[in-house]
């Protein structure tokens, strides 16, 4: 998706440090040389086009609760019922498809490990497929904030 | 005389982080709007999201990009069988490469999945995405390394952690 060059320099100066203060928008209106309104419309419409997930905190998740990546080896042609009985259990904010034998992708988060576990095993009971279960040993850089390429998008 | 700062309600932080992680509402004083749905006030608001930024239990505060929509549509998962002692090692190496957006270790599950070390490159096309990894390859003598290169090609749900709440 093309976006103009406002909307762009707003993702390249705001993916970090949103102004914490009365009033973040305005603080960041005055950066772009844009007003407090045009700031909020086009954050609002980044959201709608779905540019923009959301406008707030990314929570380090090994303080925050329970986290795990979680891998099933779906039938091919049963891969989106498979996905979307996947996205019905509580917790799951990430799952996709991957080209390999195992090939649905998913990260479950809890409050604490325990119920994190119960929601696996309900889920695995339930599907009877074979299912991986990968929890973070060590984070060497985890953070998608990164630098967007403009000139190479589509 | 000023008056003596009052204890901040343990359960008004619990409802901040909640709502925090459905986002930042979009109106002139958004933490002010957060603080009439969760019984703090806007200062206590403010200094709890400065607090956690300080702790460490925000790592990011700020436009959280969905790089799909954007064009990254080449987006590989590579994992790699690196032995247990290298293993931070090559890590922390791989953790420097610009084109590198992820990188971390996980338990092996012998013998479905050999692969301890993963990282993820976000790109706009295969073709460059699997340019860069052969010149990591190359540059730091992985080549005897088994690797597999696990390329996304639907994403059925995209969106940030919630661990305090559930849907």
């Amino acid at each position: 998706m093309r976006l103009d060059h406002t909307d762009q320099q707003l993702i390249n100066h705001f993916q970090r440090h949103l102004p914490v203060c009365e009033r973040p928008y305005l603080e960041m209106s005055r950066q772009l040389g844009i007003s407090e309104k045009d700031v909020i419309e086009r954050l609002q419409s980044l959201q709608s086009r779905d540019v923009v997930g959301r406008v707030g905190p990314v929570f380090e998740h090994s303080q925050a609760g329970a986290s795990l990546l979680a891998a099933v080896a779906a039938p091919e042609e049963q891969i989106d019922l498979v996905a979307a009985r996947i996205n019905r259990t509580p917790g799951v904010n990430h799952n996709y498809a991957r080209e390999h034998t195992y090939n649905l992708w998913f990260v479950m988060t809890a409050p604490y490990s325990e119920l994190l576990e119960e929601h696996l095993d309900e889920l695995e009971q339930e599907l009877k497929l074979p299912m991986l279960r990968l929890p973070m040993v060590e984070g060497y850089h985890i953070d998608l904030g990164f630098d967007i390429d403009w000139e190479s998008l589509p | 005389m000023t008056e003596e700062p009052r204890a901040v309600s343990a359960w008004g932080l619990l409802r901040l982080r909640k709502q925090l992680e459905r986002g930042l509402p979009l109106a002139a004083r958004p933490y002010q709007a957060l603080a009439e749905r969760t019984g703090l006030s806007e200062q206590e608001v403010i200094n709890a999201i400065i607090q956690w930024q300080e702790q460490g239990l925000i790592k990011r505060f700020g436009l959280v990009v969905k790089h799909r929509t954007l064009g990254y549509t080449a987006n590989a998962m590579v994992v790699w069988n690196i032995p247990d002692e290298q293993v931070r090692a090559v890590g922390n190496i791989m953790a420097g490469i610009p084109f590198i957006t992820l990188c971390y270790q996980r338990p092996r599950r012998l013998p479905d999945w050999p692969y301890n070390l993963f990282c993820m490159i976000h790109g706009t096309n295969r073709e460059r995405v699997l340019a860069q990894l052969d010149s990591l390859i190359t540059e730091h003598n992985l080549q005897d390394v088994k690797h597999s290169v696990l390329f996304s090609n639907k994403a059925y749900r995209q969106r940030g952690g919630r661990y305090v709440s559930h849907d």
